[in-house]
């Protein structure tokens, strides 16, 4: 079928997510670490509109945009675990939510990278924006996925991680346990899910890497 | 038989993204009923059907609502496997499918968006922003197409088609209310002899907004500083 290669980053959740499909679809794939700051003229070739990360390289044809692939690699391997609901009309409610992550994921990183009174509307915007995961998006269910994880799963990804070394870097909690119990109860079930628990983003570096990044950012 | 495949869509005369979607449905030839949303004053079941956002188009397939047009037309070419198909089957094809559906609502909108909405030195640099990402299209285009656009009809329309029908077919209006030629046929002869392929087919010519009531809404909008929204 062709050989895989993935072109990621170490600290990127767009990164992870495709990490995390591949794993739990079994697919064996070469992974490719880029320098952000001196990206390999593959990249630049793979990927010349965004010069972005994640690509996914199949039998030579490359493809980008991490939600893209992710729909690619479960067309591509439609095996099990099946990563979006079989029926079309569930299916079109994951894209939609998938969607919803997307276009909402860059507001809650803007209050790392902002302060004072911009930084307080922004993270009550965020507020809201959990709110509509926790009832709507998520509801009663153990995962967004239903039963177990799928794309809308990793689509969210950047919760179990990413918002707490924002969190912790910031010293403000945003995602507080008794205001949103069905996310918090989402996050540990998901850091329990055998690839997740086996793959997990490098926190420790990650502090380390933020940290200094968000200082550069207020001076 | 009733209730067996009872299709609605609320929508609004002038909007692109409504327009996606009664292009899709004219083209796989699914009967349906419209509802016209009056955006300044939606109806209650349009806030019902799609309360995380509120907004047009929402398509209702025996109740069950479904909103955000992409994912509408996907829907579409997925439960309604009779007539053409909107997306190819080869799962390389279709991400390059997304990719570009992907640039034109994110990048390509996001900048017109900008241009329509600002003044003075930051609309001439959304200008600029526009010509760019329109050569990034019509360059696009032409490695995705490169014995050119095939010959369109309502019969074998893809999904690339319906977004540059709802996108670029309404062009004359609005070079006529904003004063700027976008589709160049000079810059972009791909995308403009596309586009003026598309508007020659009937169906199209049924579902774009007349010209002259688009013409009238958006000379309002401008005067009122009114921005676009569904």
């Amino acid at each position: 079928m062709g050989e895989v290669n993935l072109h990621g980053e170490w600290s990127s959740p767009f990164s992870y997510r495709v990490i995390w499909a591949l794993k739990l679809k079994a697919i064996e794939f070469e992974y490719i670490e880029e320098d952000l700051s001196n990206k390999s003229p593959l990249l630049l070739q793979y990927n010349p509109i965004y010069k972005k990360i994640p690509v996914l390289v199949h039998g030579g044809k490359p493809i980008s945009e991490s939600m893209i692939i992710l729909e690619y690699i479960e067309e591509t391997w439609p095996k099990n675990p099946l990563l979006l609901p079989s029926d079309s009309f569930e299916r079109a409610m994951a894209r939609f939510w998938i969607k919803f992550s997307e276009e909402k994921g860059p507001t809650i990183w803007k209050i790392f990278v902002t302060s004072g009174e911009e930084q307080e509307k922004v993270k009550n915007e965020s507020l809201e924006i959990l709110r509509t995961i926790e009832e709507k998006g998520l509801g009663e269910k153990k995962f967004f996925g239903g039963e177990n994880i799928d794309l809308l799963d990793l689509a969210f990804g950047w919760m179990p991680y990413w918002l707490g070394v924002i969190e912790e870097i910031l010293g403000l909690k945003l995602l507080e346990a008794d205001k949103f119990p069905r996310l918090h109860a989402w996050i540990k079930n998901f850091k329990q899910v055998s690839i997740i628990k086996d793959n997990p983003p490098d926190r420790d570096r990650m502090l380390i890497h933020f940290s200094s990044l968000r200082e550069k950012l207020l001076h | 038989m009733e209730g067996e495949n009872e299709v609605k869509l609320h929508g609004m005369w002038a909007s692109t993204y409504s327009k996606r979607v009664e292009l899709a449905l004219k083209v796989k030839g699914i009967p349906y009923e419209y509802i016209e949303e009056d955006l300044r004053n939606k109806s209650p079941l349009l806030l019902q059907y799609n309360p995380v956002y509120k907004k047009v188009p929402v398509l209702v397939h025996n109740g069950k609502p479904i909103a955000e047009s992409y994912i509408i037309l996907e829907y579409i070419d997925e439960t309604w496997q009779n007539g053409p198909r909107l997306l190819p089957q080869d799962p390389y094809q279709r991400a390059q499918i997304r990719f570009w559906a992907s640039f034109i609502q994110q990048q390509l909108f996001g900048s017109f968006y900008k241009l329509i909405s600002s003044n003075g030195e930051e609309q001439e640099k959304a200008v600029e922003e526009v010509f760019e990402k329109m050569n990034v299209l019509e360059k696009g285009m032409k490695e995705l197409l490169p014995e050119g656009v095939p010959e369109v009809d309502g019969n074998n329309s893809g999904v690339l088609d319906i977004l540059v029908t709802a996108t670029f077919g309404p062009y004359k209006a609005h070079e006529e209310v904003f004063g700027l030629k976008v589709l160049d046929p000079e810059k972009y002869p791909l995308l403009f002899s596309w586009v003026q392929k598309l508007n020659e087919i009937p169906l199209v010519k049924g579902v774009l907004p007349p010209h002259d009531k688009l013409v009238a809404l958006l000379q309002f909008m401008k005067q009122n500083g009114l921005k676009p929204s569904s």
